[in-house]
This record gives structure tokens, sequence and C-alpha cells, in this order.
């Protein structure tokens, strides 16, 4: 095909030419049939000719823009975390997350239907602590209720996650009863939503969370977390029982994350849960979480209501990056900056891929997310004549 | 129409190796170095090996099959190379909109700028910073990509000499910005067969910027701020013009219009990858530091920090370029490692071949450690056994690809897992001890893999870069236990 092109190329060229010539406005478009579609591609042997085609416009050749607007079938469920006197807790505030009908802050497609909340980690017991981290609560450390005020009051948390972290067999083996009293301590400290985190074994966490549940029944605090290894008949029981939130957690597999939430369908409602697909650090696998986070969002809008959940993201895991904390060569200095645009850095990844509810660590971070959180949410509109000036612009 | 419909082109995941084969010679002769045309056609399809690789294809009698193929294979974002030779640098280049559909191709191009009226010597410190940026991990060398040179002088002369110093301090790729075309000319004539980007055509300036972009032949960005009707006219208007490599830019709000930019930014690349809208296939530039125009009374730092978080932003919703001013670890440093991590291929687990490795020359009573298959973990973890000289055994422990943490968390990491490991390892015949020193980070297993193994565990340190002191301390009393 090609021996034969070359001689019709050529002949068309030559009639362009003469157009052009007679300086003869002609349609580009009309342009197109002659040479559309395989001629234009550069065949291998013959020689570059194709731009001189081309009649060189001298106006602005307007096109249309259309808004590449999708419709989804799908809609995250809201889940409201947290329950005030009138509903029968004693919080001055719940929170509302979920129900988005878009991927994440496509709002040229549909308004954001709620901001992203911000939990604060709050320890009961020493743990080890990136310096960066440690220097914000330092006078704290080891008082839950008072680490709690100062991230609610000082920092601005939405909400406060207390890691019952001495519950675990092979540190302090706190029993179930300790626990509840620590809850008790944050819950009179503060009056913002609670998410109580557990220490990791299945068992033991289990009966910490239905002590728990028990004792603050109707606060519809969120359980962190259920686990498939759990007794997850039990645990959805007594948080359906309880009124709470169960935040069902799956190690990044989508499959596994369904499997996880049809069990727990069995026992609570869509409106009882909200889900972590696990969070890895910025450089220490960031992109798996991204990805699935990704999909499982996509996947949700296009109908899939296994996984049609919130999501919450424990973004405080960007500090099991070493870099985050590390002290590195001079280059890489400070790290006091170094650290929290770390956090920052995974928290804006994984807000794009739909993120609700993050559990933070460092003041810096959350305050940025929300400040970013809030900028995005404002819809407010920038001076697109600004947009010029960094090209000139001296600094 | 739903995400996956994409009407009137074959969507990237649609593609299937008999699609490809058919149009191959099919004489299986294995010129390609694969075993057949099939496997080859698979490894086309999946991007893993150019069609070129076929010399039969590239010859008279299959001009067909091959125009055919390129034509097939095409991704949806046009890919653009900015300089020329060893030192060119492809940008674009997309097939999917979603990094899950298939994995993104050429990497967000990093950009550090300099200005024609700082000093000579502020030149040289900002090229020597892009250049000599450099950071090791996972077995590569992350590094910066690019030099944006700025006319803020507006002076034709002044731009030109500017240009030159640059050119003659780096061989990165050059982006030349200003929206005066004498200026931009001026500059050009400094590096005329370089191949830099041009920046930008813009609504008043197209026609000229066309000129040089043909006469130089430059790629040549696209500047509509904020007007994705007037950027696609502009697009349309000079692909008519002959320009064939443009680079559009949307415009970068800092903070007031932030959702814009992401709106922005996603339309236009879904628009190329869902809707084959060809005027809009084309690689996207942000510019993280026009946080700088924002800058006021704020400390430097405040600004970086801006600059740094709109990179990511920028980095994740689809930027092909991003350009900075800071040239600070601190701040640059989470955004080559976020667009390392964005642009690894999904379809390849990021992991080690699980199994004993050993450091230095350890001999029976030499400590015996483990940790888990993926990549990041067991290279960080090799290169502190190996800069604290240690004579070790490491028992690389299958854990699907997850980091310590995460996989025990996850259950991808279990004390069966840690024996069978163990096992499987033949260390018993190597050692006459057992005492196993586990991450700190799987402190949580201790009790089950004593059980299980009948190792003695010792609980070594969070991170690895203690695992020098940790034996230094540690085994050596354990040893005399």
């Amino acid at each position: 095909m090609g021996l034969k092109l070359s001689p019709r190329l050529l002949e068309l060229i030559a009639k362009l030419q003469e157009i052009e010539l007679e300086d003869f406005e002609m349609n580009v478009g009309d342009l197109e049939i002659w040479i559309q579609p395989s001629a234009v591609a550069t065949p291998i042997a013959l020689p570059k000719v194709a731009p001189l085609v081309k009649v060189k416009p001298t106006e602005i050749i307007e096109k249309e823009f259309v808004s590449p607007v999708e419709t989804y079938p799908g809609k995250v469920v809201e889940v409201k975390l947290g329950a005030t006197k009138s509903d029968g807790g004693t919080r001055g505030k719940s929170v509302i997350i979920g129900g988005e009908t878009t991927p994440a802050f496509y709002t040229f497609e549909g308004p954001v239907s709620h901001s992203p909340v911000i939990a604060l980690d709050v320890f009961d017991m020493e743990v080890p602590l990136a310096k960066a981290v440690k220097m914000h609560v330092k006078d704290v450390l080891g008082d839950p209720a008072a680490w709690a005020k100062l991230a609610v009051e000082k920092f601005g948390a939405d909400l406060v996650t207390v890691h019952l972290i001495s519950v675990d067999p092979l540190l302090k083996d706190a029993s179930p009863k300790e626990a509840t009293k620590t809850v008790e301590e944050v819950a009179q400290a503060v009056d913002v939503p609670l998410v109580i985190g557990g220490c990791g074994d299945p068992v033991k966490d289990a009966a910490v969370f239905a002590e728990v549940a028990k004792t603050f029944a109707g606060e519809r605090f969120l359980i962190s977390s259920i686990t498939a290894d759990m007794d997850v008949e039990r645990c959805a029981k007594f948080v359906k029982k309880n009124g709470h939130v169960a935040l069902s957690f799956t190690p990044m597999d989508l499959n596994l994350a369904r499997e996880l939430n049809r069990r727990l369908y069995d026992f609570l409602p869509k409106e009882d849960i909200v889900m972590d697909l696990t969070t890895a650090a910025l450089g220490y696998g960031l992109d798996y979480a991204f990805t699935n986070m990704e999909r499982a969002r996509l996947a949700a809008l296009m109908g899939d209501p296994e996984l049609a959940h919130p999501m919450s993201s424990g973004t405080t895991n960007a500090w099991a990056a070493r870099e985050a904390w590390l002290k590195m060569g001079p280059e890489w200095e400070p790290r006091e900056l170094r650290g929290p645009l770390w956090e920052v850095t995974t928290a804006l990844t994984l807000l794009l891929a739909g993120v609700d509810l993050f559990m933070m660590m460092h003041p810096a971070a959350v305050k940025t997310l929300k400040d970013i959180a809030n900028q995005l949410l404002s819809g407010s509109s920038g001076d697109a004549e600004k947009l010029v000036r960094w090209v000139s612009m001296k600094i | 129409m739903s995400e996956r419909e994409v009407k009137g082109k074959v969507g990237i995941r649609e593609l299937s190796p008999i699609d490809v084969y058919k149009l191959l010679p099919r004489t299986n002769c294995k010129e390609c170095g694969e075993e057949n045309c099939m496997a080859f056609a698979t490894k086309v399809v999946n991007r893993e090996v150019a069609i070129e690789k076929c010399p039969p294809l590239l010859t008279k009698e299959y001009e067909k099959a091959y125009r055919q193929l390129k034509e097939m294979l095409k991704p949806a974002v046009k890919e653009v190379v900015v300089g020329v030779g060893d030192h060119a640098r492809k940008i674009g280049g997309k097939l999917v909109m979603y990094r899950h559909e298939f994995t993104y191709f050429n990497p967000t191009a990093i950009a550090i700028d300099v200005t024609d009226e700082i000093s000579d010597e502020d030149v040289l410190d900002r090229i020597k910073g892009a250049e000599g940026f450099s950071f090791e991990y996972i077995g590569q060398t992350l590094k910066l990509d690019m030099v944006a040179v700025r006319s803020t002088s507006d002076d034709p002369e002044k731009f030109k000499a500017s240009v030159r110093k640059v050119a003659e301090n780096t061989n990165l790729p050059l982006i030349l910005c200003s929206l005066k075309p004498n200026v931009l000319e001026a500059g050009l004539m400094a590096v005329p067969k370089s191949r830099p980007l041009l920046y930008a055509a813009t609504k008043d300036n197209w026609k000229d910027m066309a000129e040089l972009a043909l006469m130089y032949n430059c790629p040549l960005a696209v500047f509509a701020p904020n007007n994705l009707k007037l950027l696609k006219s502009l697009a349309n208007t000079l692909l008519e013009y002959g320009v064939e490599d443009l680079v559009l830019d949307p415009g970068t709000f800092p903070s007031e219009g932030l959702v814009d930019t992401l709106n922005n930014f996603t339309m236009i690349r879904r628009a190329a990858c869902k809707r084959g809208d060809e005027l809009l296939g084309f690689p996207l530039i942000g510019v993280p530091m026009v946080a700088w125009t924002e800058k006021g009374e704020a400390p430097e730092e405040i600004v970086k920090w801006r600059e740094a978080y709109l990179a990511a932003m920028l980095i994740v919703r689809f930027a092909d370029i991003v350009i900075f001013h800071s040239v600070d670890g601190w701040s640059l440093l989470p955004n080559v490692i976020l667009r390392q991590n964005i642009y690894t291929d999904p379809r390849k687990p990021v992991a080690v071949e699980p199994g004993l490795r050993v450091f230095g020359t350890p001999d029976e009573n030499s400590p015996v450690m483990f940790t888990t298959n993926f990549a990041l973990t067991y290279y960080t973890v090799a290169s502190d056994i190996e800069s604290g000289k240690i004579n070790a055994y490491l028992i690389v422990v299958d854990s699907e690809g997850i980091a310590v943490d995460s996989a025990v968390a996850g259950r991808k990491l279990t004390s069966e897992k840690v024996a069978d490991a163990i096992k499987a390892s033949g260390i018993e015949d190597k050692v006459k001890h057992r005492k196993l020193i586990i991450p700190g980070k799987a402190t949580r297993l201790s009790g089950e893999i004593e059980e299980l193994s009948g190792w003695q565990v010792l609980v070594g340190p969070r991170d690895s870069s203690d695992i020098p002191k940790f034996l230094q301390e540690k085994w050596a009393t354990s040893q005399n236990s």
C-alpha cells in the first residue's frame, strides 16, 4: 500500500500547494478527508512530507469543549460517627462520612457529599514515636485524656482515636475493664466522637471491644477494627446491639474486603460499616494502598455494593517510612519538616483516591490536610489572570 | 456511557495478543529474540517490547501492517520528547487514565527553575541542585529531570545569555519560558538544536510560537489559564498549523481555585483516555511553583511546604511535568518517591525471591535474622547489614511483597510462614545455635514462632539501621548466656 500511496500523496501535496498559491480559503475539515487516516502517519521509507499538506490557519479554529461527565449507578453509604444527647449518646457533635456519588473531588460532576474528617491518635501507654511528633505531645504522653484534649482543642481533631495498646498480652496485658476506664477518661475529657483502637491480637481485641461497646452503648464509636481472623459474628453482634460502628479491616485485597463485609452484613446494616483497606507509607507500598482505594471507590460508584462504604486510612503509618524520621545527610534536613510532609503526601495521595476518615499524628500534617480539604470544598474560583504571573515572577 | 466503554476506539484493555499477532509476519523467525510471533505479540500488548523489534515488520512488504499496528498501539496521551540524544526525556505516552487499568509510563518529569535576572553564581548553584539531586531507592537512582529557564527581564539579549549559560552547564533538557515570542526566540538561538520545550503558546501569541516550534523542531506548551475550550481550540489550531508535539497547561491555582485545577487536569485526561479526544491527548504540565506567587510575608519554608504538597497532588492527578522552585531535599524527596511509587508497574509485585541470603562470611555461630520479601524492606535491611560489615544469615520470608508491619497486621506474615521458611532455608544445618533475630515490628509473633519452630526468639530493632548496634549489644551477650 505504501508504494501505491506515495504518488497519491505527492499529487495531493501538489494540489494543496496550488490552493495555497491561489490564496484559496478552504475548510480545514475538508482537508482531513483527503489525507485521513493512514496516509498521515509517516511511513518508514517516505520523506517527512506531512507538515506540508497543512494550510496554516490565521485565526484560532474554535472547538467546543464538553465536560466529560459520567453518571454512576452506585453511591457510597453514609455513616454517622458519634451520637449526641438527642441521639442517645453523650458526644457534643457527630460527623457523617461517605455518601459520595462521584470519584474524589470530581466536582465537575457533582458536589462533594461530606468533608473528609481527621481522627488524631492517642495512645494509652508509651510507644515509639518519631522525634518530630514527640516534641508536640511530650507533655501528655501516658495521659490519654490530656492527650485527647490537646488533640481536639489545639490540633483541631474531628475525632480522637484511643489506641488501647496496653491490652496487648505481649505488653501490659491490661484487662478489658482497665481499657474501659481509659476510654471513660478520654470520653470525659473531650466530646468529639471516638474511635476505639485495639492492639492487633484478634482474641484480646474482641474481649476489649465487647466491654467498651457495652459500657458506652449508644455512643456510635468506631470500633477499630474487626478483622477476618476475629470472631466476626460475635463482634458484629455487640457492635449492633450497643449502637456502634464497625471498621472492617483487610490487608490490601479487595476480594478479602468484600468477603469480610459480606460476613458483617449478616448482622450489621451497611450504615454501620466503614472499611479500612490498609494504608502503607509513602515509599513503602503507598502505590498498593492508593490503587486499591481508587479501585474500590470506582467499583462502588459503578455499583458494587460490597465496596460502597466510606474508607478510613491509618495515615499515621506514613511514619513507618524511615525517611520520615531518620537523620539523613544535611541535604535532606530539616527532618522536622520532612517528616510531617511525608504524612501530608501520604494523606493527600489517599485523599485523591477517596478516603473519608484519616487517622493522623502530626499537628502540621493535620492542619495542612484540613486547609486543603476546606479549600477544595469551598469551591471558590481563582483569578485566571493570576495564573500567568509565575512565568515572569521575580523571587 | 460508562467508564468502561470507549466509543470508536479499542480500549487498551480490550487489545488482545491475537489482534497484534494477525498483523505480524507470522513466520516465527525469532529475529526479535522471542520463541515465536505469538510470544512477541503478547509482549507487545503488555508494552514490554516495541513493535520495531520485529525486523521484517520494518520492511516495505509489511508497511501497511506496521502502520496499522502503530495506530492500534497509539497511546491516548501522545508521547512527546524534550531534548535530544542521550539526554532527551520522554513525557506523556499514557495508555490509561487510572493506574490499575494497565500501568503508567514516563514518570512525571520534575524541572527546577532559573531566571535570566539571577546572578551567574545562583544559576550555577540551582543547576547543581537539579543535577546533583540523587537518592538511592530499591536499587534505583531517583533524579530530577529538567531545567526551566524563565525570562523575568523580558530582555531578549539577557535571556539568550542566560539560556547559553544554563546550556553550557547542564545536559538536562530545558524548558524555555516567556510569553513573548521575540524573547523566546532569542533564547532558542542559544540552543537551536537542543529541542527545548517552548513555554508557552497563548491566545495572543500562538502564531509566532507555532513558527518558532516549527522552525526549531521543538515541542510547544499551550497555556490557556482555566479555560478548557480555549485550550482545546488552541491545540486544534496549532495542530492544523503543523505543530505536532504539544504539552497542555490549563494553569495551576495555588489556593483559591485549586479545585478547578484538579478538575481541569482530570477532565483533560478523561477526555483523552475515555472519550478518545485527540485534541486533548497530550501531556500535562503542572506548576507547583505558583505557590511563590502568593508568598506575601510568609517564611520561605511555608511556601516550600505548599509547593511540595501542590506537586504531590499534581503528580497523583495526571501531571506529566511539574516545575519546582525549591531545590530543598526535604521538599523534593517525598515527591520523587511518590512519583516512583505511582509509576511502578501494578502488574508486578515489588518483591524479591524468598529464601536464604548470606552476608559476608558467616560461620556456625553467626546471627540468623529474618525479614519479608517486600523489595524495599529487603533492600533496606540488606544495605544496613552490608554497611555494618556483618557476617550473618538473613531468611527472606514470603509476605506476598508486603512490609513487616502491614504484613503482620494483615496476616501475610505469620509464625507458620516463618517456621516454614526456617525449615526450607536449610539454616539448621549451617548454624549450631537456634536463635532467631526477628524484626521489632514483628514482636507480636515471638511466642508462636518459638512454639512452632523450636527456635529461641530475640526481638531485634524496629528499624534495621539499628542492626549493627543491636548485634554488638545483644548478640554477643546472648551467645554467652
